[in-house]
């Protein structure tokens, strides 16, 4: 069961295939049902399951987002899609103070199996409120599960992670990837919550990406590879919780680290997983470790000034190269 | 309409058991036997007691962190309750929500929320999620009059209204969003209005009449449970007591305390049945034993609670197992 | 009682005291762990040997101490307040006094600079200062610091990553050595660089690594062969029935509780050691025999290298324990954690090759020791029982004593005696 399609495709296909087994399972958020989706992700789904499961909300993310905890909680299996991270900041309130809590301020009564789903990243000369990368700041709140996207397997297999999760699960896709072709096995057994994934072995350093920065990491890694630096790329998939074990075994291996995040440098993953490796695999440590995130800066408009801002397969060449230079 | 006996002994009964519970619970929190925040409902018993005893046993309860009453009239037993304020594992939340965050699932009370109106949006799903699933069921709302101001209370009586969900949203309006009067914090203070914009049908009641609201709130219930869409009620109340109980109250005076206290549930209901030839009968001095046994019973019960062991510090972050 | 940084091997001048095992105001007994020692050899745990109370730490985790400083004041029970304060005073004079002292952890040395600088505040100081001084007391600071200078010797500041840390400390790499070599900071390959290099400058076979170990050992084994003259004697032993004897026990035995024959040697030399003390014990000017038997048992490091850890007080022990007291020896050489005692107080030898093959060994003496016991392959031979000739398992015992404390005849009895008791395996029960 194996072919090849696009990254919005498999998201697509792995909604429409739980809607389809699963009549607790709905769709809503801004824009799904009669435009289509506002990366067309859920096109076509309104004809085929009507306006009682692919729900068109007002402009309320707050108010949908605490909908969507409060059907959870009361045995539906919704799916929130919230248009753009930046949006999930107004409903930061409902995610935080409800979903996350939820169980544990009920004394486990009451579980919430909710999926969020949200683009995130810069790239799009979108500038400031359209750009952000929060994937940590929702990785810091126990309670929930944040995962991200890089491969169409991913794509899809992370929609059925999370729907088969008791917990709230946030869901990160790229909307720059959406248009990226890659090989889906439905019938493979997906990769748990909580797994990273070697994506290229190498001996001489480890670099720790996820979502686009993965590909990103891929294509530095080949260029490291012409000067001899045989990079081992790992996608981390799985934000909260992260792979410790993955992670060490891969610093075990190489012992020089390099992370790449699309956040704001300060309290991003990446000064997660340092301290991590910090606590666990100190001695296994050749070098500092180094990472390449987004300058401390909004996202500015200008495509120039937006590059630079970003981790690129050149800013990450570089600080590989610094990695493997120093002690 | 008149009252039924049994249904006046009721009322009185379940009024003054909040009235008693909250009073000893104020005690408990002097002698640091209850810590955090505490918020009493003292003053506000009849909107409570007359809403719920409206609703059935599957219906749901959203409710604030001024809800000790609301739990234990949905059928939370008091002694889980104080066991909770104890913060002992016995405690409706096993010690792990405190006097704002009492949850029963099986008394289908959906919790205390502690964010001025976090619990609208939620009470929009539970409902919602029961109208797909054709469900018979309401979803009673509490929030005061303080949420009025937040985004949360126009996005959820828009949504309710929009979709025609079986919720109904009780504004509890004690004129006071903790120190700010009413008047200072609302451009429209007529909380009705603001409903009606949503085009959602509402109503404001004496909060201070039990019978007078549970009355409104039958008819409400009937209204919401045909599937004719959400209802507001407004309840016009006054908590006697400050906010919490690290509350100096210095932003109302005493006359205007002791004007409504004279209009109190209680004492409103006590005229009510003696105009209507029924406070004799039921005996309100066997109820007063009866209320001040169970309070006692319920403070044994939360003293001899188990405290929950460290070591069990990080459960119930992830759930295990889907819940049916 | 002072404690004080403790010999631990004959070419041990100094340790690291890498973590306190107490604080002040605990009670201690005989033989628990005061701290954990980092030698050339590896983490040892440090013991006292006397009951007490800390009274006093004086010494700081992460630093080189010349063997004999003061590290700790223990209170005992002979000691009177007087002997306490005057114990005092005599460790933290030896500690102020100029010494060779160097931070091997950089974090640590961070650490410690941090406390400097951010803690110990001007107004914290005994002597008063002015506003001016409390509001410049960095500066102030900085200003003293070329006195440090003029020690005897500066700290030297190895800036070395954490895995090269880590591969220093398995090959047994002294990083300050590295530190002259490479400017900058060292990685782990500078140190395996460094390692190969002593390796092939040195007189070791290639293969092995050039720890200090082996450095220690080559010592040692130098000082033996310049020092003691040895003779060497040995004897076919038929193991036959010892080892029918010892299957038959271990057939009645879960395989936790088996007995290896290399603890049936052990414990037949203790009791030949018994019969024969003259060849437990030292050359000290003269011969000294020891009534303990704590005999180094050779066992192989994980890391490479072999090491001679004593098993303690032998001669208490019968077969079960002697085999317990093997496995827990052997379990603490592969996890570094031998116990001082155990570093040190070997009476004699007993060195095992036979899992190597080897049929003979002549071994070389450990000074101060006086006699070391060898045992090759347990092998099947030809073996001449009256008249007729049969296969039989024999292993051939061998000793190799120093002459000035023995000669020959006692090394002979002594194998005899190893024979007779091999022979009556059960008794040695």
């Amino acid at each position: 069961m194996k072919k090849e399609l696009t990254n919005r495709e498999a998201v697509r296909m792995a909604i429409d295939n739980a809607m389809k087994n699963d009549k607790r399972v709905f769709l809503a958020g801004e824009d799904v049902g009669k435009y289509g989706g506002s990366y067309a992700v859920s096109l076509g789904l309104l004809d085929k399951y009507g306006p009682e499961r692919i729900i068109d909300t007002p402009l309320s993310e707050s108010g949908f987002t605490g909908m969507g905890i409060g059907a959870a909680m009361n045995g539906m299996r919704p799916i929130i899609e919230i248009m753009t991270v930046n949006f999930s900041l107004l409903a930061l309130d409902q995610i935080m103070n409800n979903a996350a809590h939820l169980l544990h301020m009920s004394g486990g009564q009451y579980n919430v199996p909710l999926v969020i789903r949200m683009v995130t990243g810069a790239g799009k000369q979108l500038a400031a409120q359209h750009s952000h990368s929060l994937e940590g700041l929702y990785a810091h709140i126990p309670g929930l599960k944040v995962l991200s996207a890089a491969t169409v397997q991913d794509a899809y297999d992370m929609v059925n992670l999370a729907l088969a999760d008791p917990n709230p699960v946030i869901l990160f896709e790229n909307s720059l990837l959406y248009n990226m072709k890659g090989e889906l096995d439905t019938g493979a057994e997906p990769l748990p919550i909580g797994r990273a994934k070697v994506m290229r072995e190498g001996m001489d350093l480890s670099i720790f990406a996820f979502g686009i920065n993965v590909f990103k990491a891929l294509e530095a890694a080949e260029t490291l590879a012409k000067d001899g630096i045989e990079a081992e790329v790992v996608d981390l998939r799985s934000l909260r919780p992260l792979d410790d074990e993955a992670i060490m075994a891969s610093v075990r291996k190489t012992h020089r680290v390099l992370i790449v995040n699309e956040e704001w440098r300060s309290g991003s993953i990446s000064a997660e997983i340092m301290a991590r490796i910090n606590e666990q695999a100190f001695y296994e440590l050749d070098a500092p470790m180094r990472r390449v995130c987004t300058e401390e800066v909004p996202i500015p408009y200008a495509k120039h000034l937006e590059d630079a801002a970003i981790p690129s397969p050149e800013k990450i060449v570089e600080a590989a190269k610094a990695v493997m230079e120093e002690a | 309409m008149s009252l039924s006996l049994e249904k006046a002994k009721q009322f009185y009964y379940q009024m003054l058991l909040c009235r008693r519970f909250e009073e000893k619970s104020a005690e408990l929190y002097t002698e640091m036997k209850i810590r955090g925040f505490l918020h009493l409902y003292i003053g506000e018993e009849a909107v409570a007691t007359g809403i719920i005893d409206a609703i059935e046993p599957d219906d749901g309860v959203v409710a604030t962190y001024r809800e000790h009453c609301h739990a234990i009239l949905k059928g939370v037993p008091p002694e889980k309750v104080m066991a909770e304020l104890y913060g002992k594992m016995e405690g409706c939340s096993l010690g792990r929500g405190g006097s704002m965050h009492l949850f029963d699932k099986e008394k289908n009370f959906y919790g205390g929320y502690a964010i001025v109106g976090g619990g609208l949006p939620l009470a929009v799903g539970i409902a919602l999620a029961d109208k797909r699933m054709g469900r018979d069921r309401v979803t009673v709302c509490f929030f005061g009059d303080g949420a009025v101001a937040e985004g949360e209370f126009h996005e959820s009586m828009n949504l309710a209204q929009l979709w025609e969900l079986p919720v109904l949203f009780v504004c509890e309006n004690n004129l006071y969003g903790m120190g700010t009067h009413i008047e200072r914090a609302e451009s429209e203070t007529d909380l009705v209005k603001k409903a009606k914009s949503y085009r959602m049908e509402a109503h404001r009641v004496d909060g201070m009449d039990v019978v007078k609201v549970n009355d409104a709130a039958k008819k409400a219930v009937a209204h919401v449970r045909s599937g004719k869409g959400p209802i507001f009620l407004e309840c016009q109340t006054y908590r006697f007591r400050a906010h919490s109980m690290f509350d100096p109250d210095r932003y109302r005076s005493k006359d205007e305390i002791e004007s409504w206290k004279k209009k109190g549930p209680i004492v409103t209901f006590q005229k009510y049945l003696q105009e209507k030839g029924m406070w004799e009968q039921i005996d309100a001095a066997a109820i007063e034993k009866r209320v001040e046994e169970e309070i006692e019973k319920a403070v044994d019960f939360a003293e001899n609670g188990t405290w929950e062991p460290v070591s069990e510090l990080t459960k119930f972050v992830y759930a295990e197992e889907v819940s049916s | 009682m002072i404690y004080k940084m403790p010999s631990l091997g004959a070419d041990m001048e100094s340790g690291i005291l890498a973590q306190w095992k107490v604080k002040e105001g605990d009670t201690l007994k005989k033989g628990d762990v005061i701290a954990d020692i980092e030698t050339s050899k590896g983490v040892i745990e440090g013991e006292v040997y006397e009951d007490g109370t800390v009274e006093k730490i004086v010494a700081k985790e992460g630093i080189e101490y010349p063997v004999g400083t003061p590290l700790a004041v223990i209170r005992t029970e002979k000691d009177d307040d007087a002997t306490i304060q005057r114990e005092i005073e005599e460790a933290v004079s030896a500690l102020s006094a100029p010494s060779k002292k160097e931070e091997v952890a950089p974090q640590k040395e961070e650490e410690a600079g941090k406390t400097e600088s951010v803690f110990k505040t001007p107004a914290s100081e005994e002597t008063p200062k002015s506003a001016a001084e409390e509001l410049f007391g960095a500066i102030a600071k900085t200003e003293t610091e070329p006195e440090k200078k003029s020690e005897p010797e500066a700290p030297v500041r190895v800036r070395a990553t954490p895995l090269a840390k880590k591969r220093a400390r398995e090959l047994g790499v002294d990083l300050e050595e590295v530190a002259k070599k490479v400017h900058g900071k060292i990685s782990a390959k500078d140190v395996e660089a460094f390692a190969k290099e002593m390796a092939q400058k040195g007189s070791a076979p290639k293969a092995a690594k050039p720890d200090a170990m082996r450095m220690a050992i080559a010592a040692a084994m130098s000082r033996s062969n310049a020092e003691i003259p040895h003779y060497y004697l040995s004897t076919p032993i038929n193991m036959t029935r010892a080892l029918e004897w010892l299957r038959d026990l271990n057939a009645k035995r879960s395989i936790r509780e088996r007995i290896l024959p290399a603890a049936l040697l052990i414990r037949a030399v203790v009791k030949a050691l018994e019969a024969v003390p003259e060849l437990n014990g030292f050359w000290k000017d003269g011969p000294v025999v020891s009534h303990e038997i704590h005999p180094g048992i050779a066992i192989a490091r994980r890391e490479g290298g072999l090491i001679t850890p004593a098993l303690i007080d032998a001669q208490e022990k019968n077969l079960d324990e002697t085999m317990k007291a093997l496995t827990d020896l052997i379990e603490r050489t592969r996890g570094g954690k031998l116990t001082s005692s155990q570093m040190t107080r070997q009476t004699i030898t007993i060195t095992n090759l036979g899992d190597l093959g080897v049929e003979k060994v002549y071994g070389v003496i450990y000074p101060p020791q006086v006699a070391l016991v060898g045992f090759g392959r347990i092998m099947e031979r030809p073996w001449a029982e009256g008249d007729a000739i049969a296969v039989r398992k024999v292993v051939e015992a061998s000793i190799a004593g120093d002459h000035r404390a023995t000669d020959g005849r006692t090394g002979a009895l002594f194998l005899s005696k190893l024979d007779k008791v091999l022979q009556k395996p059960e008794e040695l029960l």
